[in-house]
């Protein structure tokens, strides 16, 4: 088991205020991922969670017992870390091992455990090895292996993929993804690639300064973004907001509409532009056009669209796709 | 880059101060050997004549050697065993985030710039005096009688003053060493549960091993030849109680007046030298290239 539950969470540093009042409930098994822009309070959350930073205020339970004055070693939680906090001097073995033997485990029980994980995660042809002597992607595996041994009630990643160059944090995704799903570990994981947190989330915490703007699956929140923060973070490239006459005459103070959602022609269409700057990459091309009284508008349109900078093209948005905003930023709900 | 011809270049410009270097260090080494094979007596002037290695069968037989051998390694592995051992405690200390931390580091530092002359000066008569000093006054108040610390424990007393210059040294570089532990290894000690023990014991201790050989191997060239504290509190007296190998040569040339023989002591110096640095080399060396 591995429920999770944030009840009115506050961290305060002195007198400022990094966590307020969340409220979050993660279910067993769930992968639950925080992204947010750098220093929204992301592993300040997930460090309150392990038990590493005590609350100023509010509750965590983990499986219905408040776990705010428990120890980080008593809450049944692994976490991996960024820099993989490996110790150098030790044999991957030994570092895999390491919880298992403070928990007082005799040492056949552990190998045997160690070695199953290293089974899992392909690392048995390095078990002696010391971690100096290992590739990034095999340094993560040995901290992934170093959570899993003792079978946690919860995973918790603080960007566990951030020092691994692109092709390897591909596989790691799907790595980790193929093992919690195995596993059915609940798993909390931080992350400010959007791409990772929609890839890997059954659910999605956006975080702002500290708040909560929004959780939700993935999709729930690229097509139902609760305000404007939400819808701007969600989705690349970037949603397009636009504001003033466009956005009065549907009866908003803004309008999103995401890039894929605007259909382009040459000839005829609601906003008429010239187009700045034409990037094509073959499967998509993304065209940033000037719309005069209406702002810089970006669009995608799948396969090549070729257009050259200076040439005007014609925009239109796909009614059903345009989000509405309030002057407050939250989104206005019977959209259209 | 490396073609023959910068390659010679290279070696004809370096020339000039390797020879220099080399003559700096064979000259002084190359007289002292020569000496250490004459008879010369300061005090019986022009009657050097050669006597082979006779200087070297008097000093090497000479019981006071084997006494001032004995002193030089209890007093280099005394001084050493403090230094590191109550380094690392201080310096465990000095990590915690504790009021007037900077004031603390601060003074911990200080003992290292007296120079040695003026601390053992210090000790002998401000601290260790059995009537004036402030050890026996704390005896004193506590009702015990007064120790008269050179008299009774001689070695022990220069030890404790050399220990004293030299746990500063220590400290700092431990210090230093502590503070580069990686943040994140600690948290995922602390997410394992590790005892504070088996904390200090399984991973502290494996990190600061490194500056532990370097703070070793430094403080053992320095204490193989320890002098001027022993020269103001004892004289390397009572007895030989505290003579150790570099004051027994002084003892030699100043106080006998023999230079041939002083010099055979110097040359045994510098041999008994190279080979305790061989052997600590063999023996933690293995931690500077990890
Ligand atoms: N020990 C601390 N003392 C004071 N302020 C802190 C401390 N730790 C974090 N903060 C502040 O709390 C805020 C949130 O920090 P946090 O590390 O949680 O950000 P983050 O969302 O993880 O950012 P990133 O994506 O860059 O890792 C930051 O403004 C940071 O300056
Ligand atoms: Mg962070």
């Amino acid at each position: 088991m591995g429920k999770i539950e944030l009840v009115g969470v506050e961290k305060a540093f002195g007198n400022v205020h990094v966590i307020r009042n969340v409220h979050l409930q993660v279910e067993d098994g769930e992968f639950v991922v925080f992204v947010g822009p750098s220093g929204c309070g992301k592993s300040t959350l997930l460090r309150l969670i392990a038990g590493l930073e005590d609350t100023t205020g509010g509750k965590i339970l983990i499986d219905g017992t408040d776990v705010s004055d428990t120890p980080p070693a008593k809450r049944g939680l692994s976490m991996v870390f960024q820099s993989y906090a490996l110790y150098p001097h030790m044999s991957v073995r030994s570092n895999i091992g390491f919880g298992l033997r403070m928990a007082g485990m005799p040492k056949e029980e552990r190998n045997r455990k160690v070695e199953a994980a290293a089974q899992v995660l392909n690392l048995t042809p390095y078990l002696d090895r010391r971690p100096g002597q290992l590739s990034g992607g095999q340094r993560q595996r040995v901290a992934i292996g170093r959570a899993i041994v003792r079978e946690p009630k919860a995973f918790l990643f603080d960007e566990p993929l951030s020092n691994l160059d692109a092709a390897l944090r591909v596989n790691m995704r799907l790595e980790i993804a193929r093992l919690q799903d195995t596993l059915g570990t609940t798993a909390i994981y931080v992350t400010h690639d959007q791409i990772e947190a929609m890839t890997l989330a059954d659910k999605i915490v956006v975080l702002s300064a500290g708040q909560i703007e929004q959780v939700g699956s993935p999709l729930e929140l690229y097509d139902h973004p609760a305000n404007l923060f939400v819808a701007g973070f969600i989705g690349s490239p970037k949603m397009n907001f636009v504001t003033g006459q466009a956005a009065a005459a549907r009866g908003a103070a803004t309008i999103g509409v995401r890039p894929e959602h605007i259909a382009g022609s040459r000839t005829d269409g609601e906003w008429a532009g010239t187009v700045t700057v034409a990037e094509h990459v073959g499967s998509d091309t993304f065209l940033y056009v000037a719309v005069p009284g209406i702002g810089d508008i970006t669009m995608r349109a799948v396969g090549e669209f070729a257009l050259k900078p200076g040439e005007s093209v014609y925009l239109t948005p796909d009614p059903d796709r345009i989000h509405r905003f309030d002057a407050e930023g939250q989104a206005m709900l019977a959209a259209r | 880059m490396a073609t023959q011809q910068t390659r010679t270049l290279g070696r004809v410009l370096l020339a000039p101060s390797v020879i220099l270097l080399f003559l700096w260090m064979i000259v002084p080494l190359g007289m002292t050997i020569w000496f250490s094979l004459l008879r010369y007596n300061l005090l019986d002037p022009g009657t050097e004549s050669f006597v082979g290695l006779l200087n070297y069968q008097y000093f090497l037989t000479d019981p006071a050697f084997f006494a001032a051998l004995a002193n030089t390694l209890i007093l280099v592995g005394s001084v050493l065993a403090i230094t590191v051992i109550g380094g690392i405690l201080i310096a465990l200390l000095m990590d915690q985030p504790i009021f007037g931390r900077g004031i603390v580091r601060l003074m911990v530092i200080a003992p290292f710039f007296v120079m040695p002359t003026v601390s053992a000066l210090v000790w002998k008569n401000l601290l260790m005096h059995p009537v004036s000093g402030l050890f026996a006054w704390v005896a004193g108040l506590l009702g015990l009688p007064a120790i008269d610390w050179f008299t009774n424990w001689p070695l022990l007393s220069i030890i404790l003053i050399v220990a004293w210059q030299w746990l500063p040294f220590a400290t700092l570089i431990l210090l230093t060493a502590l503070q580069s532990f990686d943040e994140e290894q600690k948290e995922a000690a602390e997410m394992d549960g590790t005892p504070a023990i088996s904390f200090f014991f399984l991973l502290v201790l494996p990190h600061l091993a490194r500056a532990i050989t370097v703070v070793i191997l430094i403080e053992t060239i320095f204490l193989l030849s320890v002098f001027a504290e022993i020269l103001v509190t004892t004289g390397g007296g009572p007895g030989l109680a505290t003579t150790n190998i570099a004051f027994l040569v002084y003892a030699q040339a100043l106080l006998q007046y023999d230079v041939g023989g002083a010099s055979a002591g110097g040359i045994v110096a510098v041999v008994l030298a190279n080979i305790v640095a061989i052997f600590l080399v063999r023996l933690v060396g293995k931690n500077l290239d990890a």
